[in-house]
């Protein structure tokens, strides 16, 4: 007798991203694995603007242009404000890793929090580095 | 209802608790030392890029070549790599499921970490050093 064929389940799959309607707290938890990863690759601007300090003045020369430019300017405000959401992002980490804010109106708070408080960090570094120049 | 499915993890890998990584929360708690240690370190290296913003070439090797900034940029250099690496690791772990692309994906992972590490770590010794000579 030929061996019966075992009956095909399909498997159950979780529903992802697109079933979902977006809230605040999936949002920021989103945008602080994008903010993570957009760090990641900026840690290379990092790594050159540090190796053409230490090649001389001619490519320190050019590197600084770059980001006294406006684009390069941009470029470090956005780099500022990525920075600033991935660090609240990661502070609500250690809220939750110690048991705290999962209740529905700390929940959402903190994720408020995390972008309104980039925001402001963000213009306050900036605000004060272009004071005490 | 089918019958709960016999573990299939031995005796010993149970008692270990290392789970499916091999690693037990040995990345975890990684994750949150650095984490913690890069809110401080961060801090101190947005100061110090903002008092490098246009100033000219010795002048911008001085200020790196001070002990305490280059202690902070060599300390920043190393939480943060070793941060990145892990976490663009959960992202690599999560959305790449082929075998091989995973593992050309870990292995690139951490050749990026690292040379971005050691091009850093090199450029910040090369400026701070170079004053006492």
């Amino acid at each position: 007798m030929a061996p019966t064929a075992r009956p095909t389940v399909t498997a159950p799959l979780s529903p992802h991203l697109q079933i979902y309607r977006w809230t605040w707290t999936m949002a920021m938890s989103v945008f602080h694995r994008i903010t993570g990863t957009a760090l990641y690759g900026g840690t290379a601007l990092v790594a050159i603007w540090l190796v053409a300090l230490a090649s001389g003045p001619a490519a320190y020369g050019w590197v600084a242009g770059f980001f006294g430019s406006l684009f390069g300017k941009l470029v470090l405000f956005a780099y500022t404000w990525i920075l600033m959401h991935h660090m609240l992002g990661g502070l609500r980490h250690f809220i939750w890793d110690v048991g705290q804010g999962f209740d529905r109106e700390r929940r959402m708070w903190l994720a408020r929090g995390t972008l309104i408080g980039s925001v402001i960090l963000t213009v306050l570094i900036w605000a004060l580095a272009l004071v005490i120049r | 209802m089918a019958a709960p499915s016999p573990s299939l993890r031995t005796a010993r890998a149970r008692v270990k608790g290392l789970g499916a990584s091999g690693h037990g929360a040995g990345h975890w708690w990684q994750q949150r030392v650095t984490a913690a240690l890069n809110i401080p370190l961060m801090i101190g290296f947005i100061v110090i890029i903002a008092m490098m913003a246009g100033r000219p070439y010795p002048e911008a090797v001085a200020l790196v070549s001070h002990p305490l900034a280059a202690l902070v940029l060599i300390g920043g250099v190393i939480s943060v790599t070793l941060h990145m690496r892990i976490g663009m690791q959960v992202v690599i772990e999560d959305y790449v499921h082929d075998k091989g692309l995973k593992f050309a994906a870990l292995f690139a992972n951490t050749t990026y970490a690292v040379a971005v590490a050691v091009a850093c770590l090199y450029a910040i010794l090369r400026v701070s050093l170079a004053r006492l000579v």
